[in-house]
């Protein structure tokens, strides 16, 4: 799939395939062209190049046979500023065949307190949860939710990861975006990394990480970690990034208890107290940094 | 916070649109019901006009002329005011808003398809109107209107009215579809004020240099008031020039809308 705007090629040949009943995460830094692949599949534009099929039907033809089958939330706005939230979700619900009853599903997401608070008034994360009340409400075979927990607190966000299990539990299929990577890790079946416009990484969220073992602690900052790798297994990588924090890992396998206590073996000897010491694989966001650099995007 | 995401199938896929008629029903309500919500396009619609009538049929502010009584004179051109606010400013500004809020882009998401929302909005639209002209209407019965119309006056006064509509509709749809929804505001503001004094409303067309009078009789507001005032105290049957003339900003207007409207 190719999406060009004027000079600006947003989507630069992406290729992903998304399978029914699951949660597939769309991940990617800042003008990735992430929103714009998403909405492309929503039917708002059109691609200049590629084939997109989603329920398989090209929502460029068949806009108006997909749309009642799917659910969307946008990554903002979209939502009357002063419709009070029930009465917005009501509107909706007359849109659609078998809606969910909208005060059922506004007390769901915890707004039945809200329910004649006009939209302008709620909270951003109130705001973001109507608008995932909103992609629900027609019980759709397929949800896009573009950044849906952005702005939200953490209750709020586990009320919504809760939702993202019981859809998928339910057979609905779930495509979103996020910057959470936690949050990807959690839900995901499947994770697409993009950077700019095009896929740099895809698999399940384990075959993204890998086994490999990593730990990590806290010390002093400027300890000699050539000596520090002499004392370890011969396959194993230490490093300080950033200063004070130490990274071991073993890139081939797990770290074993001989390894954890060579660690603190050498520590003692330097009268160094390590803190905060972990062992854990590696997590998807090192995956990500370590695809998509760790300069900042505009 | 509830959470009853416990049970199973509680999510199970039941998709499907609504009925067509279903859909354009609900969202003309939720415009209706927010369009009398607001103040601000109230004070536009309705009590602007009616202040209108009720300030210049009582007081002798300016003379129109032609033999009629003041009330006579005022009820079509405040009619015509009426629509022009109602289909043009205020359908302008509210659209310019929809637009900037993203309410445009996240209804294309639905079921409801751009042919319906349309429909939605003109149902509103129509609605609206129905219920100022009535209201002026009595209004102005009250305040001695007696019009000297023929029985076609029945029929020709909602064609004036809906090629009014659809003129002033276009027009509307293309300040919102192409401005930022500030310059929507003012302008739509602007041309309402603009359209008051110079539209046949209040002050008469015919104290107006010949030239200025026919270009004035040409734009939709002086075709629209010129046309009702023609029909409801001239007696007139059909104002042929009148309603070619809103027929074809009609025309223009709503072409311009389909050619450069923008949803986002």
């Amino acid at each position: 799939m190719v999406k060009r705007y004027g000079a600006l090629t947003a989507v630069d040949g992406l290729t992903l395939t998304a399978q029914r009943g699951e949660v597939t995460a769309i991940l990617g830094p800042n003008g990735a062209g992430k929103t714009t692949t998403i909405e492309i599949c929503e039917g708002y534009r059109a691609a200049d190049a590629g084939t997109v099929r989603v329920l398989g039907l090209d929502p460029a033809r068949n806009l108006q046979k997909l749309l009642p089958r799917i659910g969307v939330m946008l990554q903002s706005g979209g939502i009357p500023p002063a419709v009070p939230a029930g009465e917005y979700l009501r509107l909706l619900s007359r849109f659609h065949r078998n809606p969910h009853d909208p005060a059922w599903l506004l007390d769901t997401v915890g707004l039945s307190e809200s329910k004649r608070t006009p939209y302008k008034r709620l909270s951003g994360g109130q705001q973001q949860r109507l608008s995932l009340a909103a992609a629900l409400i027609g019980r759709p075979e397929l949800v896009f939710l573009d950044e849906p927990t952005a702005g939200m607190d953490p209750q709020a966000r586990h009320v919504t990861w809760d939702l993202i299990r019981a859809l998928k539990a339910d057979g609905v299929s779930v495509i979103l975006t996020t910057h959470f990577m936690d949050e990807a890790e959690l839900l995901s079946d499947y994770v697409v990394i993009i950077d700019a416009g095009r896929v740099v990484a895809d698999g399940s969220p384990a075959t993204l990480t890998g086994s490999a073992g990593q730990l990590r602690f806290r010390a002093e900052p400027g300890l000699d970690t050539d000596s520090l790798l002499s004392a370890l297994p011969a396959d194993s990588a230490a490093k300080e990034s950033p200063a004070g924090h130490y990274l071991i890992e073993v890139p081939s396998g797990t770290i074993e208890p001989a390894l954890l206590a060579a660690v603190t073996a050498w520590c003692a000897e330097r009268a160094v107290l390590p803190s905060s010491l972990r062992i854990e694989s590696r997590t998807l966001e090192d995956v990500f940094l370590e695809l998509t650099g760790r300069e900042l995007r505009s | 916070m509830t959470v009853q995401t416990a049970a199973r199938g509680l999510f199970a896929p039941a998709p499907g649109a609504a009925p067509m008629r279903q859909m354009i029903t609900a969202q003309a309500g939720l415009e209706t019901r927010t369009l009398l919500r607001n103040g601000e396009q109230l004070t536009l619609t309705l009590i602007i006009p009616l202040l209108l009538l009720a300030a210049f049929s009582l007081e002798p502010l300016v003379s129109f002329g032609g033999g009629y009584t003041r009330i006579d004179f005022l009820t079509p051109g405040v009619i015509a005011l009426a629509v022009m606010s109602t289909a043009f400013t205020s359908q302008a500004i509210a659209t310019g808003f929809e637009r900037r809020y993203g309410v445009l882009k996240r209804l294309g998401a639905e079921p409801l398809s751009r042919t319906g929302l349309i429909a939605a909005k003109t149902v509103t639209v129509i609605g609206v109107e129905l219920g100022q002209t009535v209201i002026i209407m009595l209004v102005a019965l009250a305040l001695g209107w007696s019009p000297n119309a023929v029985p076609a006056a029945v029929v020709v006064v909602p064609l004036l009215v809906l090629l009014g509509t659809a003129a002033f509709s276009g027009f509307a749809l293309l300040l919102a579809g192409t401005l930022r929804a500030e310059a929507t505001l003012a302008a739509a503001n602007l041309i309402y004020v603009v359209m008051l004094g110079v539209g046949g409303v209040v002050f008469p067309l015919t104290k107006f240099p010949p030239g200025v009078r026919s270009l004035l009789e040409l734009l939709p507001t002086g075709a629209l008031s010129t046309g009702l005032r023609d029909v409801l105290a001239n007696g007139a049957a059909f104002p042929a020039k009148n309603i070619v003339t809103l027929a074809v900003w009609a025309v223009v207007g709503i072409a311009l809308a389909a050619r450069f409207f923008r949803w986002e």
